[in-house]
């Protein structure tokens, strides 16, 4: 009996020792724990983690590293018992998804003295979802001794990646891999207009030594002198630079610059630590910690920049950076999926009868330089158009039925949509694989000739 | 040469089928093996098919109205890029197996076969390249085989030409060959190891030698183990996402499955369709073996004085055979020494040795690997543990008993070979995450024994195929001999089966231990706290900046030697074994 009682007694110990432990965060103003779930490499999480423990002793902040498609896929699955704080990663787009599937919270910004803009995108989620806390623009980086070595010049625009000098050195991450490399190929369809746009992407792709299943394996491949020349966000570019890499970068004119997003994941265990560590990133102290030559991102708030060395980008002052195009959201969102899939259907998976179709056109075209042959010309511009005929237009791309197959998931039941992202992909295919062979049988014909 | 007396009353083989069936009656007549096989399947159901079937039945759902279907599957086959991929991964995974039996069977034979010095070293430097740290070891690859790489800068300099190594499918076979050959060399070493020395002798007496002797008698007999590597070669290699990633080759159906499942917000039923017709053809090839071994006897009854007999190489044969060997080991071990190089390097970037070398790195990362080594030591080891219990257990019920749908519980456990890791983690996110472990009230998928369970579940399948190939060199005679003298069942195995099956356990246990020691897509869905975190995803929040590069390939140096002193050891023990059963096979030869 006693020793029952014992027992008794030392639950009711326990229970009292809990209802304590929790009423703790009454008398405390944070709670003692933060888990971040992040994308962002350790010498960027850990110089915020060390800097906002030093602010608030007593709370742990707990980085939990995982790709971007990782962390939303870990987040949606952990929602019913949910255990994380805060999302914080690059690609506006995850947050998209983790939003519409109402897995953030609002949050109300204290901070003050951020511009609305960056670039010409918004900075912050007008719906108050999620927060920019850097910029981030795309442009092209390229390795010295690589370009030394083969004897190339050094680039400036998109469109001299196309040239016929840099076929084969030229590496870039596929967009459906990576949310930023999806903006980037976006900005220029915007930029460029559909058929143009997709033009020039393929003629920069007939160039690709390789597509990368991460985006991260361009500044490696840059880096190592895999290839040459590389699509990357600028970070990438000048953060290597920092570490010592022998690399360049630079933007060329038609660009955008995206914030890089926190938001607070719904339900979050530690709501009051999750906001100060927002307010953190938005203060002087930690926009000043962007600077870092390893970090290297582009703060939003306009006064750290006269702290920033010298040759740092500032795209407050500087219009050029980001300011081509007028970036359209929506119609970026509607045909997500739809984009990524084409990319990977035209370029990705076909990318070595697009290479073999670019290389006969290049070489057709380097035999005909000098001479005159019209009809030798009339085949080689049958063949470009045929390298860059896309399967459907601009107005199908933006036809909500039509892109409905690409869609996530049906919401309701009675959601009806008419054929399968397969059957469509499969279609696209066999037009693209033929014309690319076909781009190349006149290519060949067009050099005989000459 | 030999006494003959000696050797003359061994039986060299008992005439099987009708042994097989009086075993089966003892089992029959007890339960134990049935409770352990359904603990087994259960075990199984929980930790794989349940999660697996949470993520892939949308493979059987039509994406528009929900309704069960077919018409994935006939998508698939009307598209003509997953033909190719298709075609694509057999021809990959076939000349896989051949280049690796190249590259493993001089290794196997040269060291079991004759008195070598550093016998064990070579084995344990054969594991090595079962050891490729997540994306640090594509990067070594890339800088000394790539096309920039300095093999090819030297070419260039010297002869003016640029060999494509790493390029398309060949690529491809090429490094996978590298990667997986130590599955035929240690299964192969295994079995040689287990070849009765009296059937050479037999053999050597009736007047064969030489190579009539090794492809008549000593292959054939060693043949379960050549078809437990080699299966599991071409399993591995035809379900293998690394690689082809690494290489950036995307017409192959493991990639091609990955790349739809693992995109941002897109529910593309296609990457799952492949997922289920990877299993689907791993276990048809599974199931080829099995005919392909079946209605054969391998095995032998005398296990006393173990392995062949090892002879002394004349000289010239000496310098010969350590040429073969040195030259294999140099292939095989460049990855590792490209990583080496970066561990130690500063700046490595299109030349051929890095700019200068330095101890920076590792100082980097010293004071945060002690946490991943234990973890790593902690889940990988208690994974192979796990495998090499169950593995026994299953190969016993399969091969031993006639417990009706046996094979299925080799199947399933195979099958996980195909599962990619991602699946895995996502479904175990979803079957666990609503599970509160007692006691430490927190979710058993945030738990880190998932991961240890994750990591079992995804190399069963190598212990597995180890333990078979084992017990099929184990004559039922002698588990009879044990039983007619008193034994128990249980006693019979875990007194004569076991021991007698402990090489092929061991080499279980090594590969599965090595390759969980850098497993990364299962784990980096389940770590849920950066202290459960092992080795591999330590390496990988390394290698997300340009910085970074240097302190991964540390890391990655880190996991190498680990699991490579622990080859060595467990190398060491099995060594020791031997030599003590030799030692009382002679005294009770002697009296």
């Amino acid at each position: 009996m006693s020793k029952t009682r014992s027992i008794f007694r030392g639950a009711g110990i326990l229970i009292l020792a809990a209802g304590l432990l929790a009423a703790a965060p009454l008398v405390q103003a944070l709670e003692d724990k933060l888990v971040v779930v992040t994308s962002f490499p350790k010498d960027l999480t850990g110089a915020f983690k060390a800097a906002f423990e030093k602010n608030h002793p007593g709370v742990k902040v707990e980085m939990l590293k995982k790709k971007t498609t990782a962390g939303v896929k870990y987040l949606q699955e952990t929602a019913s018992n949910n255990t994380s704080d805060m999302f914080w990663a690059s690609a506006p787009d995850a947050f998209e998804v983790l939003k519409s599937d109402g897995l953030l919270q609002k949050y109300q910004l204290k901070a003050t003295g951020i511009p609305d803009m960056i670039g010409a995108y918004p900075i912050n989620d007008p719906d108050g979802y999620y927060k920019g806390f850097a910029g981030a623009g795309y442009g092209i980086m390229w390795n010295e001794r690589y370009i030394k070595a083969k004897k190339l010049p050094a680039p400036k625009e998109w469109l001299d990646l196309a040239k016929p000098v840099y076929h084969g050195h030229v590496g870039m991450s596929a967009p459906s891999r990576s949310g930023t490399t999806h903006l980037t190929v976006e900005t220029l369809l915007q930029g460029e207009g559909w058929d143009q746009g997709w033009a020039m992407w393929k003629e920069i792709a007939g160039n690709f030594n390789t597509v990368t299943e991460r985006s991260f394996g361009v500044p490696d491949g840059v880096n190592s002198g895999q290839f040459g020349l590389g699509v990357v966000i600028d970070f990438f570019g000048l953060s290597s630079q920092a570490s010592g890499f022998p690399v360049q970068f630079v933007y060329p004119t038609v660009t955008t610059l995206v914030p890089a997003n926190i938001g607070v994941v719904a339900k979050a265990p530690h709501p009051e630590a999750a906001g100060a560590f927002i307010e953190f990133l938005m203060s002087q102290q930690g926009q000043e910690l962007l600077l870092d030559p390893k970090i290297r991102r582009l703060p939003v708030r306009p006064d750290i920049y006269s702290k920033a060395p010298a040759g740092f980008p500032n795209p407050f002052t500087d219009k050029s950076i980001g300011a081509a195009v007028k970036f359209d959201v929506i119609k970026s969102k509607n045909r997500y999926n739809l984009v990524n899939s084409l990319f990977d259907v035209m370029i990705t998976y076909r990318l070595d009868d697009l290479r073999a179709a670019t290389k006969a056109i290049q070489d057709a075209e380097a035999a005909l330089s000098g001479k005159s042959n019209d009809e030798a010309q009339k085949l080689i511009n049958e063949a470009r158009a045929l390298v860059s005929a896309v399967p459907i237009d601009e107005a199908t791309s933006l036809n909500k039925e039509y892109a409905g197959v690409f869609k996530k998931k049906r919401k309701k039941a009675t959601d009806k949509v008419t054929g399968r992202q397969a059957e469509v992909e499969a279609e696209w295919d066999n037009m693209v694989k033929a014309n690319y062979s076909k781009a190349k049988a006149l290519a060949e014909k067009a050099k005989s000739m000459l | 040469m030999f006494l003959a007396g000696r050797f003359a009353p061994r039986q060299a083989r008992l005439p099987s089928t009708p042994n097989r069936e009086k075993l089966n009656y003892f089992t029959r007549t007890s339960p134990g093996p049935a409770v352990v096989a359904i603990l087994l399947g259960l075990f199984l159901l929980v930790f794989l098919v349940i999660p697996v079937a949470k993520v892939v039945y949308v493979a059987f759902q039509d994406p528009n109205t929900g309704a069960l279907t077919w018409v994935n599957f006939i998508d698939f086959f009307n598209t003509s890029l997953f033909r190719e991929s298709f075609f694509n991964s057999l021809y990959v995974a076939l000349m896989s197996v051949v280049v690796g039996s190249v590259i493993a069977m001089p290794l196997a034979y040269f060291t079991t076969r004759f008195n070598f010095n550093g016998a064990v070293l070579i084995q344990t430097l054969g594991v090595i390249p079962l050891i490729m740290p997540p994306f640090v070891g594509a990067v070594a690859m890339q800088l000394l085989f790539g096309a920039n790489g300095s093999i090819n800068l030297l070419l260039d300099e010297w002869f003016g030409i640029n060999i494509p190594f790493m390029e398309g499918l060949n690529g491809v076979i090429l490094v996978e060959s590298i990667h997986y050959f130590p599955f035929i060399l240690i299964n192969l070493s295994a079995a040689l190891n287990n070849i009765d020395r009296s059937m050479e002798e037999s053999a050597q007496n009736l007047g064969a030698n030489g190579f009539r002797l090794f492809r008549r008698i000593v292959f054939p007999l060693a043949m379960p183990g050549y078809v437990a590597g080699a299966s599991l070669v071409f399993l591995k290699v035809f379900d293998d996402l690394g690689t082809p990633l690494l290489l950036n080759v995307n017409n192959m159906l493991a990639p091609q499955a990955y790349l739809r499942i693992s995109s941002i917000g897109i529910s593309d039923p296609m990457g799952y369709v492949i997922s289920v017709i990877l299993v689907l053809f791993s276990l048809f090839a599974l199931w080829t073996s099995f005919l392909a071994m079946r209605g054969k006897e391998y095995a032998t009854v005398q296990k006393g004085g173990g392995g062949l007999m090892k002879r002394d190489l004349r000289l010239w044969e000496k310098t010969g055979a350590y040429a073969v060997v040195i030259f294999i080991l140099l292939i095989v071990l460049s990855p590792h020494i490209g990583l080496t190089l970066l561990s130690f390097g500063t700046i490595w970037s299109y030349s051929v040795l890095p700019d200068g070398f330095t101890l920076a790195n590792y100082q980097e990362v010293i004071g945060t690997t002690s946490e991943y080594i234990t973890n790593t030591l902690l889940y990988a080891g208690l994974a192979a543990l796990i495998d090499v219990v169950f593995g026994t257990a299953i190969a016993y019920l399969v091969w031993r008993t006639g417990l009706v749908g046996r094979k299925w519980l080799d199947y399933l456990a195979t099958g996980a070979l195909a599962i990619p890791g991602v699946v895995l983690g996502i479904g175990y996110l979803r079957t666990f995450y609503d599970i509160e472990v007692p006691i430490i009230q927190q979710p058993l998928a945030s738990w880190w024994v998932i991961i240890v369970v994750a990591l079992a579940v995804r190399r069963l399948p190598y212990a597995l195929r180890a333990c078979v190939a084992a017990l099929q060199q184990v004559a039922v005679a002698l588990e009879e001999a044990a039983e007619n003298l008193g034994a128990t069942k249980y006693r019979t195995v875990r007194r004569v089966v076991v021991p007698l099956m402990s090489g092929g356990i061991i080499a279980g246990f090594v590969t599965s231990f090595a390759t969980a020691a850098v497993e990364l897509s299962a784990t980096i869905m389940l770590v849920s706290a950066e202290s459960d975190a092992p080795l591999s995803y330590g390496i990988y929040v390394f290698m997300q900046s340009a910085a970074g590069l240097g302190p991964g390939a540390a890391l990655g140096m880190i996991a190498v030697i680990i699991v490579g002193v622990a080859t060595y050891f467990s190398h060491r023990v099995i060594e020791r074994g031997k030599r003590e059963q030799a030692l009382d096979a002679a005294l009770a030869g002697g009296v």
